[in-house]
């Protein structure tokens, strides 16, 4: 059992099922934990002298919305010209290709880059918010300090609440921003623009008066070489 | 009269110690900080999610353009994550490559970072000086790359090209005799490991001469030593990672630590601080270049003697090589296929980080099997960093906040992406 296994199992054991270890890459540990138990398992990981993640490096929102959409058919074609391109409604993909209909409550989820210093290790913990229409997850700065910038990011860009944060203000959009950017339903050129009104003698804010367009779309290719079922070693849940 | 008890003041977001478009909002008392709230993202190109708009190797040029005086550790960081999920390594040389130019990034963005610092409290000259072995450094990534600061030359699985024999000479212009382009172009005769290879004997003179400038400078000294203390468990809680990390006594570095590319074969040692001050920060940083000059001179030894790709050979990631495309239609497909649509990355997700200068820059990536990026996410050092701005000032002094800002190397491109 190579060493990053064993971790894993002393992981599993002091986690004692409130997370479950989910794929990753071989040399990486991937967890993910119920909303209801983040603070738990964060706390844990912290603490158990056999785990000690001091630090909490990056934490990163996800919006899952359009994940495994293409933009583009790569099963099926005709003869004519342009016709592999899949209609968009609202600037985003029209509806799953291949992908099925993913489950409520997978919209939303917090991925948190854990870094044990004394072990050296790292660790990914990822949970997702229970509500689509209002996410809302436990804050972890309680547990490690550096979360707090890092969470106002993600209810910044994403829209997620942290329960418990003791600033929730925004962080990278302009003051007065309105909506949730980096969420797939946001689109890529904005809702507005701005521009000095030499009547007004101030800057208005107007629609955008561009049309979003896409230069390459999504593809999704199936490909033999990264088959899972005909990789070997590819790390999974059973390790 | 109405006593007032504490006010309010703006600094920034133009000024010119604020390290580009810092905007704080500071609660004195006096002159002494009581609140510090940094408002940031003047300079929020939202990078993550154009990147998601985009194939994978047409944002490697936006991650120059993060961390702006770091270039080539940000594209590493982004390459490396692709690199992981597609299941590819590049080639020995060009790892070396990789690493050589890592160092030499490392030593822009200290010389940078040591000039602006500098300046920012009242040492004009560090300033002149640094920026005179900045420019050198600069050619080279001109002569690798075209361009003197977002080069955009690594690439999944290797690097664009070979490092070239020649470097670029100056001409001679109305501005520019004959002589004096002459007398420029005389270490540029060689190739460019030779011209590497001669900054690698003169630097660490240089280095000893900004060290007289500073490092007992009683100004300096009174500037920077027991400002901005931070202990070491404070320093874990708070994300600090690089010299932030290292000047409060903690020995961790990736290079060392979690080796990438060939850092576990060469020599160099990690400097770590004892005070957790400014002043440690800065000895930190200096020690920094000597070593990073040191890793240099061996990867320019080792360069030097091993010819070899620089580029893995699968061909679904590499472009076809132009000759080839003149005469063969599959190179012709191959190319218009990777330059249009790119290619996909298996689904899965990976944190890819390298110990850039300013500290570790890591790239949370999840691809859903597409040809553009799911999610990128940018980790960049300077966050948490200046996150914990209003830590490190608050009880000290207006004047003191400049140093702290300086010592913390901020940058906004990568702090507001």
């Amino acid at each position: 059992m190579s060493d990053l296994a064993a971790f894993a199992v002393t992981v599993d054991e002091v986690l004692a099922g409130s997370a479950k270890r989910v794929d990753s890459l071989p040399d990486e540990l991937a967890y993910e934990c119920e909303p209801a138990h983040l603070l738990a398992v964060a706390t844990a990981l912290r603490d158990h002298p056999a785990l000690r993640f001091e630090m909490l490096v990056d934490l990163a929102g996800v919006d899952y919305l359009d994940y495994g959409r293409s933009e583009w058919k790569t099963l099926s074609a005709t003869g004519s010209g342009f016709s592999r391109g899949v209609t968009r409604a609202g600037g985003r993909p029209a509806g799953p290709l291949e992908a099925e209909e993913r489950p409520s409550g997978r919209r939303f989820a917090v991925v948190a880059q854990l870094l044990s210093i004394s072990g050296n290790r790292r660790l990914r913990l990822r949970s997702f918010c229970a509500d689509d229409d209002e996410p809302i997850i436990d804050s972890l700065v309680g547990v490690w300090a550096s979360a707090n910038w890092f969470e106002r990011e993600a209810f910044d860009l994403f829209g997620i609440l942290f329960r418990g944060h003791p600033d929730l203000r925004r962080l990278l959009t302009d003051y007065g921003f309105i909506g949730h950017p980096f969420r797939k339903d946001f689109p890529l050129i904005g809702n507005v623009e701005v521009r000095y009104d030499p009547v007004k003698q101030r800057v208005v804010y107007e629609p955008v008066s561009i049309e979003p367009r896409t230069l390459v779309p999504r593809v999704i290719r199936h490909d033999n070489r990264y088959d899972p079922a005909l990789i070997e070693g590819r790390g999974s849940a059973n390790g | 009269m109405a006593e007032i008890q504490s006010y309010t003041m703006n600094f920034g977001p133009q000024h010119p110690a604020a390290h580009g478009v810092l905007r704080l909002v500071l609660e004195l008392d006096g002159e002494v900080v009581q609140k510090a709230d940094p408002h940031i993202g003047l300079l929020h190109r939202a990078t993550e999610k154009l990147a998601e708009s985009k194939p994978f190797n047409q944002s490697i040029g936006y991650m120059d353009r993060l961390d702006y005086v770091s270039m080539m550790c940000n594209e590493h960081a982004y390459v490396m994550a692709i690199e992981r999920l597609l299941g590819v390594t590049p080639p020995l040389r060009a790892q070396y490559i990789r690493t050589m130019f890592d160092e030499i990034t490392r030593i822009l963005n200290h010389l940078m970072w040591l000039g602006a610092h500098g300046l920012d409290i009242g040492a004009m000259t560090v300033f002149l000086l640094a920026f005179k072995e900045r420019e050198d450094l600069m050619d080279c990534y001109e002569a690798v790359s075209g361009t003197r600061m977002h080069a955009t030359y690594y690439r999944p699985g290797g690097v664009h090209r070979d490092l070239p024999r020649e470097m670029p000479k100056y001409q001679a212009s109305r501005w520019r005799s004959q002589k004096d382009a002459d007398r420029l172009n005389e270490a540029r005769a060689a190739g460019l490991l030779e011209f590497i290879e001669a900054f690698t004997r003169r630097f660490p003179k240089a280095v000893d001469e900004y060290e007289t400038l500073l490092t007992d400078n009683r100004i300096w000294k009174q500037r920077t030593v027991n400002i901005g203390v931070v202990s070491p468990e404070r320093a874990m809680q708070l994300g600090f990672s690089g010299p932030m990390l290292r000047g409060s006594g903690i020995a961790w570095d990736l290079r060392k630590m979690q080796p990438y590319e060939v850092y576990s074969k060469l020599d160099f040692d990690i400097p770590v601080g004892v005070n957790g001050d400014c002043y440690d920060r800065y000895l930190v940083r200096i020690e920094e270049l000597r070593q990073s000059n040191r890793i240099i001179a061996q990867c320019v030894e080792w360069l030097k003697r091993n010819p070899g790709p620089v580029m893995v050979a699968d061909a679904k990631v590499r472009p076809p090589r132009r000759e080839n495309m003149k005469g063969d239609m599959e190179s012709l497909i191959h190319h218009f296929k990777l330059m249009t649509e790119g290619y996909c990355v298996p689904e899965g997700e990976t944190y890819a980080a390298v110990e850039a200068p300013k500290g570790e820059f890591g790239i949370y990536l999840v691809s859903d099997g597409a040809n553009k990026p799911y999610r990128l996410k940018c980790r960049a050092p300077g966050f948490p960093h200046l996150a914990a701005l209003e830590e490190m000032v608050t009880g000290h002094m207006l004047a003191d906040v400049v140093a702290v800002i300086g010592t913390q190397d901020i940058v906004f491109g990568e702090i507001d992406r």
